[in-house]
């Protein structure tokens, strides 16, 4: 089962739809991991839409996925070994999108957040782009303290990645980065880190 | 009068004294002897003759060290001051409203001299005159935003107003309770006041919002907003929250009233003219205990306010841990007596304390 409920939350972090096929003038589709069941979904729900689809598509652990996406017929499918491998690329695809092009991006929160950031700053209009989330329900952070981005975090408190501190999961999220806010929990007791706990349980 | 400056500082041996003259000025956020949020806004049309309130960005004994302050918080961190690209004209907005009004308000101290758009700026306590061409970065050390703002008191988050919202896409943040404005740049009013507790059910934001869509050109508005500090520190962000939160931990019935401050921020809001953008400076004030305590309806009114605020909100705030010692030491200072309605101290009509 790829699709997870959120439990209500704060007022910044995004919402998670379930993608439909639209009219559009092109349709461009990045996913990652389970994602890939959301655009199977759709290609089974709109079938003519495949002919049309730009995908980019990044297996993380559901690599078994791909010659699904491609038996569904594609116009284009890109599969790329990471995110930040492929995110060149999705720059420059965006860049040839035209006026009624439609984007959906399907699969864990720090793919939609960031694959979202390129495609507004690409001038997509919200309206234009559609959101599914699937599979892991780790969280892209930010450590507030070294600024760094630890992905896929899964307990909260965390180490951060980069500076070592032990951090926790504040419910903050921004869009501009992708990414949650991770703030230190053991600074007024220096070394009392509660044991880790997985996210959402 | 001729404000005399402190030499004092805000970080290590904290040598930061609030002057007799500072504490009976100090904006009490307390009309009454309870606090719960509300949007408690109005109009910023001075004050009494001395209150904080009386000039448009108001200047005290601490503004040469607190602009020494934030110069090493920009120097440790220059992400503490940002602008998105489209805020540069926002930027002379306020650079124009800030030096008008304190050359306006305080003539012995600023001067400003405007020929076209050659213009000179004199800011004496600082030691600073420089001559630029006005809309000309080029010929300003730093953007106009961080030039004027490394020469002003208080914080300043600058919104872009657009999609009947407030996006919050440029400021200056070294005073700050708690928040950090690399993670909130570009986000709207919502987004970033997510993390607050119980304010968004009491829908104060959706009110709040509203007011501020709505403020004029020439029609600024005010509140006051307050939290808990350990030490005069002024950076209180969350970016160095691991190296100044053990400093919570060192409060002592004994320190407890030098060391815990109470700090209020007086928060204006003014509409920019060319940009349409909104700037909401907030101006950090912090007394110790001790001092507040000399006024005798403060010390009864923040007692009674600690005592009977909320669990979340002292959380949210940060002083959870050290309520129960707070409250030990102010309860010395409430005498049971009613207090007088408002915020002004009222030294001549309230009764001494009754020990």
């Amino acid at each position: 089962m790829s699709k997870f409920d959120f439990p209500p939350s704060i007022t910044s972090r995004p919402v998670y739809g379930t993608l439909e096929a639209r009219k559009g003038t092109q349709h461009l589709m990045i996913a990652d991991g389970a994602g890939a069941e959301a655009l199977l979904d759709l290609a089974n729900a709109a079938p003519e839409l495949m002919a049309q689809a730009h995908v980019i598509f990044i297996p993380r652990d559901a690599g078994a996925l791909e010659e699904k996406l491609r038996a569904a017929g594609p116009s284009i499918l890109h599969v790329g070994p990471s995110y930040p491998a492929t995110v060149q690329r999705i720059r420059r695809v965006l860049q040839d999108t035209v006026m009624g092009a439609q984007v959906y991006l399907a699969g864990t929160e720090g793919l939609i957040g960031q694959a979202m950031n390129e495609a507004l700053q690409a001038g997509i209009p919200l309206a234009a782009i559609q959101t599914e989330h699937r599979g892991s329900v780790a969280r892209r952070m930010q450590c507030v303290h070294c600024k760094g981005i630890t992905e896929d975090v899964m307990t909260d408190p965390f180490v951060c990645s980069h500076c070592g501190l032990n951090l926790f999961v504040r419910d903050h999220y921004s869009r501009r980065l992708a990414a949650f806010q991770g703030v230190c929990i053991d600074a007024e007791d220096p070394g009392e880190v509660p044991e880790p706990v997985e996210l959402y349980k | 009068m001729t404000i005399q400056f402190n030499d004092e500082t805000f970080r290590d041996d904290f040598t930061f004294r609030n002057s007799e003259w500072a504490i009976k000025r100090f904006p009490f956020p307390f009309h009454e002897d309870s606090y719960m949020y509300s949007v408690n806004m109005e109009q910023h049309r001075g004050g009494p003759a001395g209150s904080v309130f009386e000039k448009r960005f108001d200047v005290d004994e601490h503004y040469i060290s607190e602009m020494r302050d934030r110069a090493l918080v920009l120097a440790d961190d220059p992400l503490r001051c940002q602008s998105l690209p489209h805020m540069t004209l926002a930027g002379w907005d306020l650079l124009e409203l800030i030096m008008v009004s304190k050359s306006e308000d305080y003539p012995d101290l600023f001067e400003l001299h405007r020929n076209g758009n050659q213009w000179r700026w004199i800011n004496k306590p600082l030691g600073i005159d420089d001559s630029f061409t006005f809309m000309d970065e080029a010929s300003l050390p730093y953007g106009p935003m961080e030039y004027i703002t490394r020469q002003a008191q208080g914080d300043y988050a600058v919104l872009d107003q657009r999609e009947n919202n407030l996006w919050m896409d440029a400021g200056m943040v070294t005073t700050q309770a708690d928040w950090s404005l690399d993670f909130d740049i570009g986000m709207n009013f919502f987004e970033w006041h997510a993390p607050v507790p119980l304010a968004h059910e009491m829908g104060v934001f959706k009110r709040a919002l509203k007011f501020l869509l709505n403020i004029q050109q020439g029609s600024p508005a005010r509140r006051l907003n307050w939290t808990m500090t350990v030490n005069p520190l002024l950076d209180t962000s969350p970016e160095n929250y691991h190296k100044w939160g053990a400093q919570k931990t060192t409060l002592t019935p004994e320190n407890i009233g030098r060391k815990q401050h109470l700090r209020v921020e007086l928060q204006t809001f003014y509409r920019l003219p060319r940009s349409n953008a909104l700037v909401f400076p907030i101006r950090c004030y912090l007394i110790a205990l001790e001092d507040l305590v000399t006024v005798p309806k403060w010390g009864r009114r923040l007692h009674r306010v600690i005592r009977d605020l909320p669990e979340e909100l002292a959380t949210y705030k940060g002083f959870i841990r050290n309520r129960p010692m707070i409250l030990d030491y102010l309860a010395q200072y409430d005498d049971g007596k009613p207090t007088s309605p408002g915020i002004w101290p009222d030294l001549d009509t309230e009764p001494p304390l009754e020990r």
